[in-house]
């Protein structure tokens, strides 16, 4: 096995181990729970408004797990000094970063497909599947930026802030951007054209997490194959750059 | 269990008795009809959803469920429902509450107020949302007695709706509102235009439309 598959295989244990399984069946028990309160108070659209608030809890759960165990983790061997000891090994840092992310990416591609299956009970199989890869993607950026920060600010709440600032505002930049337009009656000074142009550069480089996973797919059908390719490369984009730019980080570390 | 002092377990138990003591003296939450506030504004529901517009949609609807009918502000209601519908322009949550429940209500001004939100609504998306439009033709017919605003409503899914998907009875509507507003002549053109349009297919529906045209004829006579 090469190394990089022994790390990433070393990650999912660890996630086994530390109760993440026993976490995501909570959620999930929580989420079909919600499915059938909701079922009580429905006037109609009783499967489309369980459909619609169990996914955003169980897309929401899926973030935060993975987001609050890849910083804690991170963080934790960074402190036990576990991480020096790895480092000890005659293996390339590259190895290193890139197979811890390999496993925390496996780790949420699992999470993904656990998450979606109670979301059959609603949806075609079709819309699951292609909700479920899309959600893999994204927890796999959510786990790049989590490991990013994590070996950056060595703490784990700054890094489990700064990860769900980053993933809110990426679901949030275009109401942002819509609200910063502010239409026929926007502020024409200098401020008001300053404040949109702030606006826009951040929007710049935010991934467009707003048309991933989207409740619409569940809903209303799968979308099309080139709409559906552009949000998966553009997340795939996104896990590159984070990844690189963690790997600057950790190749220029002092441990 | 026993290396834990009792003062700390006495002092566990008695806040957990005086926690469930205090909820249960609490009278159960409704909200006030005065207290609908405002609607937000479309993009700020987008903003507090994160992206998740679908639910967001639906849980406005849920929040708007909540609100007793006597009293409630009628144009803040449909500022609301108006939002919940463009966050998830196909959801049926919207134009459902408005034509079933908020335009049933025995105040008739507040009852137009949310028929004519279904009728704003269905002119943006006539194919799909012509049933609430039909709903609200049948309301203004017999409960509201205002024949002209059904005859509005019934006019316009006959004349904006253009999907196959549209049945028969909801086009035909605007000829039978004609006839009880005893417009005779008006019913009998529609009628017979519709007839030599060809648009009836079904041969049962084109006896008993062709059957009716007739009965309209000699009644015009």
């Amino acid at each position: 096995m090469p190394p990089a598959a022994t790390l990433a295989r070393l990650v999912l244990l660890e996630a086994r181990r530390g109760g993440l399984p026993w976490l995501a069946a909570g959620c999930i028990a929580l989420g079909v729970g919600l499915g059938a309160f909701l079922s009580q108070v429905a006037l109609t659209e009783n499967r489309e408004l369980q459909l619609a608030l169990v996914a955003a809890w169980l897309r929401a759960c899926a973030v935060f797990l993975i987001a609050a165990h890849v910083a804690t983790r991170t963080v934790r061997e960074i402190d036990d000094k576990a991480l020096e000891l790895m480092l000890a090994l005659p293996l390339a840092r590259a190895t290193h970063y890139l197979g811890r992310l390999a496993g925390l990416a496996a780790c949420g591609a699992l999470l993904a497909t656990v998450f979606a299956l109670p979301l059959l009970l609603w949806a075609a199989p079709g819309a699951v599947a292609a909700w479920a890869v899309s959600l893999a993607f994204e927890l796999a950026l959510v786990a790049a930026t989590a490991l990013f920060f994590a070996m950056t600010l060595v703490q784990p709440v700054p890094a489990i802030a700064a990860t769900a600032g980053l993933y809110l505002l990426g679901r949030s930049i275009t109401a942002l951007q819509v609200l910063a337009g502010g239409g026929p009656l926007a502020d024409a000074s200098v401020f008001g054209q300053l404040a949109r142009g702030s606006v826009a550069a951040v929007a710049f480089l935010l991934p467009r997490l707003d048309e991933a996973t989207r409740t619409e797919w569940l809903l209303y059908g799968a979308p099309a194959a080139a709409a559906y390719g552009a949000v998966l490369g553009g997340l795939l984009l996104y896990i590159v750059i984070l990844a690189a730019a963690g790997l600057f980080d950790f190749e220029r570390k002092n441990v | 269990m026993r290396r834990v002092p009792a003062p700390v377990i006495a002092i566990l138990a008695v806040a957990l008795a005086a926690q469930i003591a205090l909820e249960a003296s609490r009278r159960p939450a409704r909200q006030p009809a005065a207290s609908l506030p405002p609607a937000p504004g479309v993009e700020v529901l987008r903003l507090a959803s994160f992206g998740e517009n679908e639910a967001a949609s639906r849980l406005v609807m849920l929040y708007l469920q909540g609100f007793d009918l006597p009293g409630l502000d009628y144009q803040r209601l449909t500022a609301w429902l108006r939002a919940a519908l463009a966050l998830d322009p196909l959801s049926a949550y919207p134009l459902f509450a408005a034509s079933r429940v908020f335009a049933e209500t025995p105040d008739p001004a507040r009852a137009r107020i949310a028929l004519e939100f279904v009728y704003d609504e269905f002119m943006r998306d006539p194919n799909r949302r012509w049933p609430w439009l039909a709903h609200a033709a049948v309301l203004a017919k017999h409960r509201l007695k205002d024949l002209p605003l059904a005859l509005r409503y019934a006019a316009a899914i006959d004349r904006s709706s253009t999907s196959r998907d549209v049945p028969a009875w909801a086009r035909h509507m605007e000829i039978f509102i004609l006839e009880d507003m005893n417009e005779l002549q008006a019913a009998r053109i529609l009628l017979g235009g519709l007839l030599e349009h060809g648009d009836i297919q079904d041969p049962n529906e084109r006896r008993f439309l062709e059957r009716r045209l007739r009965e309209l004829e000699q009644r015009v006579k």
